[in-house]
């Protein structure tokens, strides 16, 4: 069962290395994981993607309540959730097959951000599926370099909130 | 005023007495500026000690144990130590001297990770980078480890802080955190819930863990136990809980257990587990007590609940909150009542029927025996703490706790616990009894703070159970590999009558059961520290 945590934790050095390191010490699953500032500089947020039994996925939550930097943790399923990742892949192209490439861009929605001769960047932001799918359709082309963000989510909207 | 300083105004207001420790030069501002304090420095001889004596403190005194060390080295010694008092959730405070901070990543003399090294060890861990938050940091440090679930909180310390100026001192008040705000008192719904499971109960009883200890909530549980009879067992940990000998307490639970605890337990239709981790050695199979009963779980740290076991109903707060509040809730014991003094009867009976039967080898001391004895004959409150091996099997076995306390080390289980943590129950409390029992091997693994004790006058009787032998591990081996010994031969120790001589100690020895009584008695005459070797048959098993 994939679980998504979207963890408060105060802007500290060396809180990301407690929280990843709490993975690790407890045979917790990481299948990915993305930090960055919120509105508010002293807090950082970070989205957690996790996988593991109900026990397992319960447990995180409240191991991750008790680490003194956390300041809050909410929890969600990815059907509860909105949620998108960053790529920039670079490929080498040629002649032959830069249409095909730029047809591929234009079905998902992706965009060339960098060229040279032979190399080219591309930028796409999507769910994690698309993400994958979009790599296997390149992997006809030779690609060069993949970077990926991991995966950002954030619950969906509800009137009650 | 400089940080180290602070650091001591810091130690004064939050009331510490002694601060176990070792110097080195990242640590010098702080042992230089202690000069002027009344607090007093204990020098013990290797650094896991220091943390090991300062957990002793802490758990009879029921305040923070403080520790201090240098760098590198000094901090790296000291981290089995704080894994310890981690695993049974004794309250410390670590200083740990650092480099220069303008240093730290360079790999210079001395240096190590200590933040990083000792991360899943410890509650919270601090490294100052600003002299002047010396008083917020030190004030969280005692907040955080001494509430909540208790625990060891590290603070590395450079030296450019510690000797940094101060403009000025103010110690504050309150602690403001909004990631820390433990739970104390009980959630009243979930405490009526439990107090309706009860009145259905016929068979109800409560397993204790050190969790009931350290909230100091003892009195309470018994008070709640002795109101509405029901039957008590605890985990190692909780050993003390109860009188050994109350009608009410049936003995310890799990693999090393009384037979009739672990029946007691199995047989029970409504289980209260407090403050306990539910652990392999207390509970090998979860999915026993959970299957045929109703299963509480109380405990201070929500993450607790449902880790090993998924209880019915979770409590969380602390144990001494909860049974005060559920004292007071008043059962409807008309249909209990009966049902319960029935159970109490078949416990009785397992109780008598279900003693284990030793064949003890006359040639040598029985540790069995010896141990009652010893736990009679010694104070009512006095405080035994217990080694790890078979002689903490032994003693959680077969001494009787009456007023006194029951220390070892539980949850970490680590060989050298007793001598130290001795010691700083000895200072934490100095008219009380402190007798450390330990193995032979286990004594060689702390025989160096006899030195302390010497030093700074600290009686603690020392017990060695001494059977040339690493019995814990040979009787594994005795189980399990057939007799194949492997480096559990402890051929090479010293001569125990000439170390005790060498550092001024008294000295008993006791062959066989024939003169037990009056050695025990001369052992115990004076407040003055004394080693007691018994020679155990090197064959005997705790099972």
């Amino acid at each position: 069962m994939k679980r998504i945590y979207s963890v408060s934790v105060e802007n500290r050095s060396g809180v990301l290395c407690k929280v990843a390191g709490l993975f690790s010490r407890r045979c917790f699953n990481i299948d990915s994981l993305a930090v960055g500032e919120t509105d508010d500089p002293e807090v950082s947020c970070m989205t957690i993607v996790s996988s593991g039994d109900e026990r397992t996925i319960e447990q995180i939550e409240k191991q991750l309540n008790k680490k003194l930097d956390v300041i809050k943790v909410k929890t969600f399923g990815e059907s509860e959730s909105i949620s998108r990742e960053l790529m920039l892949i670079k490929v080498k192209y040629n002649r032959g097959n830069r249409r095909d490439i730029m047809e591929n861009c234009d079905i998902m929605k992706a965009q060339i951000v960098d060229m040279s001769k032979n190399m080219m960047i591309i930028q796409i932001c999507d769910v994690p599926e698309r993400i994958q799918l979009f790599i296997k359709m390149l992997r006809t082309i030779s690609i060069v370099e993949v970077a990926r963000t991991g995966t950002l989510a954030l619950q969906k909207c509800r009137d009650a909130e | 005023m400089i940080g180290a300083d602070a650091i001591i105004k810091c130690l004064e207001a939050e009331g510490v007495e002694y601060v176990f420790g070792y110097p080195g030069v990242a640590i010098c501002p702080f042992y230089n500026s202690i000069l002027d304090s009344d607090i007093r420095t204990i020098l013990i001889r290797t650094e896991q000690n220091a943390a090991h004596a300062a957990s002793g403190l802490a758990r009879v005194s029921g305040k923070v144990g403080v520790c201090a060390v240098t760098s590198g080295p000094g901090a790296t010694n000291v981290i089995t130590g704080i894994a310890t008092a981690f695993a049974d959730s004794i309250p410390l405070v670590c200083i740990t001297g650092q480099v220069n901070s303008e240093l730290i990543g360079s790999d210079v003399f001395q240096e190590a990770d200590i933040t990083g090294a000792v991360e899943s060890f410890v509650k919270y861990s601090y490294l100052i980078k600003n002299a002047n938050n010396i008083p917020r940091v030190f004030k969280e440090a005692f907040h955080i480890a001494n509430t909540g679930r208790r625990g060891p909180v590290l603070i590395d310390v450079p030296i450019d802080i510690q000797n940094a100026p101060i403009s000025k001192f103010h110690y504050p008040e309150e602690v403001n955190m909004r990631t820390y705000k433990p739970t104390v008192k009980g959630n009243m719904a979930q405490i009526k819930k439990v107090v309706k499971e009860l009145e259905k109960a016929k068979r109800p009883i409560i397993c204790a863990g050190g969790g009931a200890l350290l909230s100091d909530g003892g009195a309470a549980l018994r008070a709640f136990s002795e109101k509405y009879r029901i039957p008590v067992v605890s985990t190692m940990m909780g050993i003390g809980v109860m009188p050994t000998r109350h009608p009410l307490y049936f003995g310890m639970v799990g693999n090393n257990g009384k037979p009739c605890a672990n029946r007691a337990m199995n047989e029970s239709d409504l289980l209260l587990m407090v403050g306990a981790r539910v652990a392999d050695r207390a509970v090998s199979q979860p999915d026993l007590i959970t299957n045929n009963k109703v299963l509480i779980h109380m405990d201070v740290d929500p993450a607790e609940i449902g880790k090993n076991v998924g209880p019915h109903i979770p409590l969380v707060g602390d144990v001494k909150h909860i049974f005060e509040d559920m004292t007071e809730q008043d059962l409807d014991t008309a249909h209990t009542h009966r049902a319960y003094e029935e159970w109490l009867k078949t416990l009785d009976g397992y109780r008598e029927s279900m003693q284990v039967k030793r064949s003890p080898n006359k040639d040598y001391v029985d540790p069995a025996r010896f141990i009652t004895m010893l736990s009679d004959k010694m104070e009512e409150d006095g405080i035994y703490v217990a080694d790890v091996g078979q002689n903490q099997i032994w003693s959680c076995g077969y001494h009787i706790v009456r007023k006194g306390r029951f220390l070892t080390s539980g949850g970490m289980g680590t060989m050298g616990y007793s001598i130290p943590a001795a010691m700083g129950a000895k200072l934490a409390d100095k008219n009380r009894q402190v007798i450390a029992v330990c193995g032979d091997g286990s004594f060689q693994m702390s025989m160096m703070e006899l030195a302390t004790m010497r030093q700074h006058h600290i009686p603690v009787k020392i017990v060695v159970l001494k059977n040339n032998y690493l019995g814990m591990v040979r009787e594994f081996q005795h189980y399990t590999y057939k007799d194949n010994y492997s480096v559990v031969d402890l051929s090479g120790s010293p001569d125990l009558e000439k170390l005790a001589a060498a550092y001024d100690m008294d000295f008993l020895r006791l062959e066989n059961m024939e003169k037990a009584e009056e050695t025990i008695d001369a052992f115990l005459k004076e407040d003055k520290s004394i080693l007691l070797e018994c020679i155990i048959d090197p064959m005997d098993l705790v099972k």
